[in-house]
């Protein structure tokens, strides 16, 4: 029986004029395009120079600063305040503003200042630009330095040069972060939220009761619903796996078996929760704006945008409640670590402990409507 | 109201028992309180057309729901071929067809695939019990490899029809199967019913249409929740306990109005063409009714008596 029932779920599937292209393009369009937008490596910082010395050596600083690749220079101002309109005027990010006497005072005290002033409407945009100028200047001053300081004395000056070393992703690239988040919201979408939105379509169409009067059992009923959407979750997981490699050289460190037993316990568990939501909701509308309501919460609260060590006690407590936290930090950790089940244990349980929870609270709420 | 004293429960296809049902809602919008049955109790035999005629909302696809096992009722017991609607509801879900009164089938499937879907998880299949759909199914094989979704409300009636069918099943419940259906389709959809009885197979029909009645071996009239009657149609007409006539004249609004204010009319309803007039003095004659009519300045009064339908008998029970 469960073999027809399933089949016939394939059948109204693939006569969808609509899902199987969308299951189709999801995955590339998130691995192609998403990674390149959601990307947190600020680029075309438009800047404001007010060169009040015209020097030798404050025009070095600025070929110094254009030649980065990260800054665009806008605006060039006779004052500071000339510049503050062109902030104003959106014109531009970042105002950097050379004193007189820059490079005498440099050369004769030793010292001088400049200043960074920054419009923090976009805090990432604001702050990451504002450091990144820093750097710049505080590596054209160490430059500086060197060099007066063989002129003037002849001597090697000591200095300290910091050589960070970024382990598990050297070029610290933005995407490799994101690719595998990505590729579990399309999961969570695919595995949890289609099949929620067919029950309750079923419902809505009175499908739903005229199955209920057959012997078709709520189990089998409720199983030739999953299945289907696993089979093509896995299929969509596997073109995401094929896509990375094949766009971006892109492959896990770790083991694919890794990461397709967790995405199973995953799976299991997001379904769960899709059922949970079927139970409750008698209208596709309220269910979509349940499933809207959750996937907010979940994405937020799983580190796929921000690293969950960086919010508040309470939101960091709040975070171990959303399955997706501990998949993606698997699919991060294998991917780019190459860790094995033996190192993820906490994961493996906690997802677990989410699958028997999701799919009781199913079961339970299932019986107390009827 | 009828009722069985000692009924042995296997004598009946269906035996239901005092059912009570309401509808409870406790929530800072809205409070509900709603009876949607009240104190049913009636029983069909083997092999019988069943009826229960009453308008919308009058509860019938709340008993439909609670004799097919989707709802529980509050109060009450119902048993279906001798099979209790909440301990033995899987051995009732093998026997029962059950047809709802919206469509409810897969409209992205073929009507080949949907019949084969509802025969499947019955473990049957299409060719076992052709026999029984074979005078429909007919009908619509032209169209079989139609979605369902786009056969017309007819065709999709029929197409239901057949569903409910494929499992052989002993009883079958009907909601409101003619609502918005062509004449035409309603004959041939009664039509269909009577061969289907010749099979043996019980059937209860639910419809709001009072000229369907006549066509049931016995109905129920349902209104707010609780049987007026159950009984023949041919004895339910014959109980009507007054005097009918039938009264039209050239200004039919204004005539209900002025026959509503005439002391001796009992009662008075628009039906269509005419109104029905019902009477507190029987020895008022046609023709003294026509003078007092004329005296209101009614032209071209026709009285006639006439005898009385379900409607009528409807009307006077509520």
């Amino acid at each position: 029986m469960l073999k027809y029932l399933i089949e016939k779920e394939f059948k109204q599937f693939f006569r969808n004029s609509f899902l199987p292209r969308i299951v189709i393009a999801m995955p590339f369009m998130a691995i192609l395009i998403f990674p390149m937008v959601a990307n947190y490596d600020v680029k075309n910082i438009n800047l404001s120079i007010v060169d009040n010395d015209k020097s030798p050596y404050s025009s070095q600083m600025v070929r110094k600063i254009e030649s980065s690749g990260y800054f665009r220079i806008t605006d060039v101002s006779s004052t500071y305040n000339e510049a503050l309109k062109s902030i104003e005027q959106n014109k531009s990010d970042v105002i950097l503003e050379i004193p007189n006497q820059f490079e005498t005072d440099l050369v004769r005290e030793g010292e001088t200042r400049v200043l960074i002033s920054t419009n923090t409407v976009n805090g990432m945009k604001g702050s990451l630009g504002s450091a990144y100028l820093s750097a710049i200047v505080a590596d054209f001053n160490s430059q500086i330095r060197s060099e007066l300081m063989q002129i003037k004395k002849g001597i090697q000056v000591p200095a300290i040069e910091i050589v960070p070393m970024y382990k598990f992703n050297p070029r610290l690239i933005y995407k490799v972060f994101m690719i595998p988040a990505i590729m579990i919201m399309i999961l969570a979408l695919v595995c949890g939220f289609l099949p929620a939105l067919n029950i309750v379509g079923e419902k809505e169409s009175g499908t739903f009761e005229q199955m209920n009067v057959t012997p078709v059992s709520k189990i089998h009923f409720i199983l030739a619903k999953l299945i289907p959407y696993w089979v093509v979750g896995f299929v969509v997981l596997t073109i995401c796996f094929l896509a990375a490699w094949a766009f971006y050289g892109f492959l896990p460190v770790g083991s694919f078996v890794t990461l397709y037993v967790f995405t199973t316990l995953f799976v299991l568990a997001i379904s769960g929760f899709g059922l949970v939501i079927s139970n409750y909701a008698n209208t596709i509308q309220q269910a979509i704006f349940m499933i809207f309501f959750f996937v907010m919460t979940f994405i937020f609260m799983s580190g796929l945008y921000t690293p969950v060590a960086s919010m508040p006690q309470w939101a960091q407590a709040l975070s171990t409640i959303s399955p997706l936290k501990y998949i993606i930090m698997v699919f991060r950790l294998v991917y780019l670590k190459g860790s094995s089940v033996s190192d993820l244990f906490v994961p493996f349980f906690a997802l677990m402990g989410f699958a028997v929870f999701f799919n009781g609270w199913a079961v339970l709420s299932y019986h107390k409507k009827n | 109201m009828q009722s069985f004293q000692n009924p042995t429960e296997n004598e009946f296809a269906v035996s239901c028992q005092s059912v009570s049902k309401h509808y409870i809602k406790n929530s800072p919008f809205e409070k509900l309180n709603v009876k949607a049955l009240e104190n049913i109790s009636f029983d069909v035999s083997r092999g019988e057309l069943f009826g229960i005629i009453g308008p919308d909302g009058a509860g019938k696809t709340t008993l439909f729901r609670i004799l097919t096992t989707l709802i529980l009722a509050d109060e009450g017991t119902v048993s279906i071929e001798g099979n209790d609607v909440v301990k033995d509801f899987k051995s009732i879900r093998n026997e029962v067809g059950y047809m709802p009164g919206r469509f409810s089938l897969y409209q992205d499937l073929t009507v080949e695939e949907n019949l084969n879907v509802f025969a499947k998880v019955f473990k049957t299949s299409i060719e076992e019990n052709y026999h029984l759909i074979e005078d429909i199914y007919k009908q619509i094989e032209p169209f079989k490899k139609r979605r369902a979704g786009k056969l017309s409300g007819g065709m999709k009636q029929k197409l239901a029809l057949c569903c409910a069918l494929i499992h052989k099943p002993k009883v079958l419940f009907l909601d409101e199967p003619t609502t918005g259906v062509d004449p035409v389709s309603r004959k041939e959809f009664w039509d269909m019913l009577k061969r289907l009885k010749a099979q043996n197979i019980t059937i209860l029909v639910s419809t709001p249409y009072m000229d369907e009645a006549s066509l049931c071996d016995r109905i129920a009239l349902i209104q707010n929740g609780s049987f007026l009657k159950i009984d023949t149609p041919k004895n339910i007409v014959n109980q009507f306990p007054h005097e009918l006539w039938s009264v039209s004249s050239d200004a039919m609004s204004k005539l209900l109005n002025d026959l509503r204010k005439i002391p001796n009319i009992r009662s008075c309803f628009s039906f269509g063409e005419s109104h029905h007039v019902t009477l507190k003095n029987k020895d008022w004659s046609v023709d003294e009714l026509k003078v007092v009519l004329e005296k209101y300045e009614h032209t071209s009064v026709e009285i006639k008596v006439i005898e009385a339908s379900i409607e009528d008998c409807f009307m006077d029970l509520t």
